[in-house]
């Protein structure tokens, strides 16, 4: 709105006061620019319009002309004549025209709304308590605010199917589904999965999967999410808890340089699921159901969840200490993650700087891109590292020139964070020849051997940035505590930094934002709280030389000579 | 069937003389696709013109002006121009295109033929109802027979116009033929109507062309009116009700069946064609153009101002009998299928019986239809049972009055019309229901029997 030139603006009255808004936009949207609401379900910003619930009928008029002349119709006092149509409107199909005039609480709007709500709950089961969707639903919160409060229907109700599979992740219990095709049109425009649709006619309409298909794709979830009912619910967290007790955090998708933006719901330091967080300039409003299972990481078996010394258990103070003694050794070389935050590889960058490194060395992680939401490089925060300058090339898959520098005795010690260096490439043999210190979240070959191993957190037990895919600096937030035993990893950097160079540094994200946004550095004049919910888009025009390997996806268009260069 | 002096036969002229087939031949023999011959040697801009002043009004229910329709059409969008024959007669009471198709299938194809050329299009589907698998073959065949005479398909007549036509076998939905509903079915998808705008078949219609649906007996009719020309056609009837309309006449009277007429009153159809009510019966009321249209009562007037400032004060009978007339009686000529009720009809059985028809065939995309539909059938079949309650009338009324005008296509007055107009009409009927389930001695079998004897 605000980048629209104020000369393509046109001008609407809604329910008697005049607003400006930008040509197409429909009047669900104008409303809402007014900080009002028509209510809606099968409406959905990022969706087609289906016009199908009736919910947003509101009253429209235009301005008159007369047939004969084809002159303005006025009133008297000079005003335009408004010719009111004869039937309500839909506010999602009907886009705002110059002179438009809208009523949305007039009598009739009013009535049309009661009516729309009396039908949907007809053949509704009323058991609000007892359904999974209770306190997020938009038929819940519409029948309290638009509905008659009481039922004229006496009649026996139609009862549909309860529990159906409609794929892996996704369970519908039919007798809710009130057909606002929310579900059947993002399988359709958004995942390119065309196999939800409608069977039966009229009030018998049933949502269903077409014969021999299932909604498994990796975007099934997201019809649970935009379920303005209890209709669809994710299998997974279906009657696990009650929202109104979750605290939800925004959070950003570790899976993949995308960094589709989320919010994770918990409560007392366990989550229940990860739905995605609206960002219109990176992932809309949705995300892979591959991202929603990270959570799980927390609680796995093999987590990791205390620190070691030559195999010994030991406090993370004492883990830390001995890690600083080995790192003053000759010949370090890190291995860092492009799962690392920006913080985390800044002080990582002075580490290597402090220890004159003989190596930095990222792990590269690569897998197919499926052109909407998850990208080729499965690294969260490559371009962290880069813009932190920890690294100045495009990282390789396997470790194999730390493995040459080992094995010609350069590199003597190693610090690996998030990695495990055997998954990368190199040998049990080779890792018995160097001193090792290991971060990590889970048991890995790299943990076992390591001559120090230091138990870190999840992106879930954390707070920190990470740079996208578009150079967009993004934020996620702490959502439940760590595991007794574990240490944040950017305290631990921290720590050992000190250690290092005898003084003190900053080891929480905000004073270490301090330091980042230092003058002449891409961060410039920004902080950790200043940093939008919905990221900051950096210059990464020094880094357009790499050959970045990413593709097109929902809203990231690798240029043309980076395209070429793949 | 023989042909009544009164009825005026354009369309069906052939259809039921003796010996006359469904061949080409049959057809060639008494002047077919004399026509085409005549349309490929015109500029189609004339031939438009010709159609837009026979104020030709589309015989498909709304009767909207042909000619304006074709006017419509995006032809500047470098869009293939499509058109599409609705042969989806769906709506109970009529049956006028199934006699087309299975007795001049060719006045179809050439009317089709006609229409395209006019329109610049180079493919036209007949979108045929599922139920009609004979029709389908007869098409089929004609379409053949067509090809090979060169009236259909490359360089038709040698014109350098090309043209093909594909029958589409429908659904089985009544929403099928539903202008845009069908056009989604033919394009292999559920036939939810479109919500308009911004999909207006005109502009936005088939596979998102600009794409022209016309009814079978209107397309017929662009061969009268090339053949007699559009000044001769407009002599046929009234003033904007150009041309003869086929009416398909069913229930209380003597002979039921369909027939062609221009300028008559509804009770010349109805007492003189059609021979009035069955021995010892009256006639109760009329739906005059498929069961979706409001109800018009026997011995009501009807008044009010013709176009030109003059009363009008009419009986049943003197209702004219056509789109105008018929509106100005409060109901609409639709799609020609006049359903006569006699003195034995309960209406608020007969309501229930549409009532289970329409809540069926809802095609359930729209909130208010589809609950409300379902809704009404359940307090009509419950009312006829002997279970009404007296707020039940009121309710109805409420509940019809929140689907009218409300719904992405005109469905919702299908459903809303009955109701209100029956209502309206015969309040007193749907109120005996009602009193007799709050007498507590009412004889609950007697008050099922209301729904057989009225």
């Amino acid at each position: 709105m605000a980048e629209e030139k104020k000369d393509n603006l046109i001008t609407v009255n809604i329910d008697g006061q005049d607003l400006q808004v930008p040509p197409g936009t429909n009047m669900v949207e104008a409303v809402k620019m007014l900080g009002k609401e028509v209510p809606h379900y099968c409406y959905h910003p990022k969706l087609s319009i289906a016009g199908n619930c009736r919910m947003c009928l509101v009253e429209m008029g235009m301005p008159g002309r007369d047939r004969a002349t084809g002159e303005p119709m006025l009133n008297e006092d000079g005003t335009p004549k408004i010719m009111w149509m004869p039937g309500p409107a839909i506010a999602c199909g009907t886009n705002a025209a110059p002179g438009m005039h809208i009523k949305t609480s007039s009598p009739k709007a009013i009535e049309s709304r009661e009516a729309v709500t009396e039908f949907l709950l007809v053949n509704h089961p009323l058991d609000c308590p007892i359904c999974d969707q209770a306190g997020e639903c938009k038929l819940q919160e519409f029948s309290a605010s638009h509905g008659r409060g009481y039922s004229r229907f006496v009649e026996e109700k139609n009862v549909k199917p309860k529990r159906t599979r409609l794929g892996p992740r996704v369970t519908l219990d039919d007798e809710r589904c009130i057909l606002c095709s929310r579900c059947i049109r993002f399988s359709q425009e958004i995942a390119k999965d065309d196999v939800l649709g409608f069977t039966d006619r009229g009030s018998y309409s049933t949502l269903t999967c077409f014969p021999g298909k299932e909604l498994a794709n990796n975007y099934s979830l997201n019809t649970v999410d935009i379920c303005p009912v209890g209709a669809l619910t994710s299998t997974d967290f279906r009657f696990k808890m009650r929202v109104w007790f979750l605290k939800e955090s925004k959070s950003i998708d570790f899976e993949s340089s995308v960094g589709c933006n989320t919010v994770v719901s918990s409560r007392e330091g366990k989550v229940y699921r990860v739905t995605p967080r609206r960002n219109d300039e990176v992932n809309d409003t949705w995300m892979p159901d591959s991202g929603r299972e990270l959570y799980k990481q927390i609680e796995s078996e093999d987590r990791f969840s205390y620190s070691s010394v030559n195999g010994s258990e030991t406090s993370a103070v004492e883990a830390l200490k001995a890690a600083g003694e080995i790192l003053k050794g000759e010949g370090v070389a890190i291995v860092a993650s492009g799962r690392n935050t920006v913080e985390e590889q800044f002080v990582l960058k002075q580490i290597a700087d402090q220890v004159n490194a003989k190596g930095v060395y990222l792990v590269a992680r690569y897998g197919d891109d499926d052109g909407i939401l998850i990208s080729k490089d499965r690294n969260p925060n490559v371009r962290g590292a880069l813009a932190t300058g920890l690294i100045s090339e495009l990282p390789s898959e396997k470790l194999s020139a730390l493995g040459a520098q080992i094995d010609s005795g350069e590199v003597k010690v190693v610090l690996a964070t998030k990695e495990d260096l055997v998954a990368a490439g190199l040998s049990e043999e080779q890792l018995k020849k160097v001193k090792l210190v290991a971060i990590d979240t889970h048991a890995t070959a790299t943990t076992k051997s390591a001559d120090v191993a230091i138990a870190g957190l999840t992106q879930f037990e954390k707070s920190g940035t990470l740079i996208n895919q578009q150079f967009r600096i993004q934020k996620f937030h702490k959502v439940v505590p760590g595991p007794v035993g574990s240490i944040d990893d950017l305290a631990a950097l921290s720590a050992i930094l000190a250690s290092l160079t005898g003084e003190t540094c900053p080891s929480v994200v905000g004073t270490v934002w301090e330091k980042i946004a230092a003058e002449g550095s891409i961060f410039e004049g920004l902080s950790f709280k200043g940093i939008a919910d919905t990221g900051v888009l950096l210059d990464g025009s020094a880094f357009s030389g790499l050959a970045f390997v990413e593709g097109k996806s929902l809203h990231f268009e690798p240029k043309l000579e980076e395209a070429a260069a793949e | 069937m023989a042909v009544h002096p009164k009825e005026q036969r354009l369309i069906l002229k052939y259809a039921d003389e003796p010996g006359y087939t469904p061949h080409i031949d049959s057809y060639m023999e008494h002047g077919g696709y004399d026509m085409l011959k005549k349309a490929v040697t015109m500029e189609p801009q004339a031939i438009m013109d010709e159609v837009k002043k026979s104020t030709l009004r589309g015989r498909g229910g709304a009767g909207f002006p042909c000619g304006l329709k074709w006017s419509f059409v995006d032809r500047k969008s470098g869009k293939p121009i499509y058109l599409v024959c609705n042969c989806d007669e769906s709506e109970p009471g009529t049956f006028k295109d199934r006699q087309i198709v299975h007795k001049d299938p060719h006045q179809l194809i050439e009317g089709i033929m006609i229409s395209c050329f006019a329109n610049n299009v180079a493919k036209a589907f007949i979108y045929i109802r599922e139920e009609m698998p004979y029709g389908a073959k007869i098409l089929d065949q004609a379409i053949l027979e067509a090809k090979e005479k060169n009236f259909v398909g490359d360089n038709v007549l040698g014109s350098g116009y090309s043209c093909d036509i594909v029958v589409h076998r429908g659904a089985a939905a009544y929403i099928c033929g539903e202008e845009t509903g069908l056009i989604e079915s033919l394009e292999g998808k559920r036939a939810n109507p479109r919500i308009k705008p911004p999909y207006f078949p005109a502009v936005l219609g088939l596979y998102n062309c600009p794409t022209i649906v016309n009814n079978v007996e209107t397309l017929c009719n662009a061969v009268h009116i090339l053949d007699m020309g559009a000044e001769e056609f407009t002599k046929i009837g009234r003033p904007n009700n150009a041309g003869t309309r086929i009416w398909c006449v069913s229930g209380g009277v003597q002979r039921p069946g369909y027939y062609e007429v221009a300028g008559l009153t509804l009770g010349e159809l109805v007492y003189d064609i059609c021979g009035g009510p069955l021995p010892g019966r009256s006639i109760k009321a009329i739906i005059p153009g498929g069961s979706s249209m409001k109800i018009l009562k026997n011995g009501e007037r009807y008044k009010g101002k013709n176009p030109d400032g003059t009363d009008y004060n009419w009986g049943l009978e003197d209702i004219p009998l056509d789109y105008d007339g018929i509106a100005a009686a409060g109901s609409m000529s639709g799609s020609g299928g006049m359903m006569v009720l006699d003195d034995t009809v309960s209406i608020p059985a007969a309501l229930a019986n549409l009532m289970a028809f329409y809540s069926h065939e809802s095609c359930g995309q729209c909130t208010p239809c589809r609950e409300g539909s379902l809704w009404l059938k359940k307090i009509t079949s419950r009312m006829v049972h002997g279970e009404a309650r007296p707020e039940d009338v009121d309710l109805m009324l409420d509940v019809a009055g929140q689907i009218a005008g409300r719904t992405i296509c005109a469905f919702g007055f299908a459903v809303a019309w009955p109701v209100q107009s029956y209502i309206a009409k015969f309040e007193d009927e749907f109120r005996k229901y009602a009193a007799h389930l709050s007498d507590p001695n009412a004889d609950r079998q007697a008050i099922k029997e209301l729904a057989c004897n009225g």
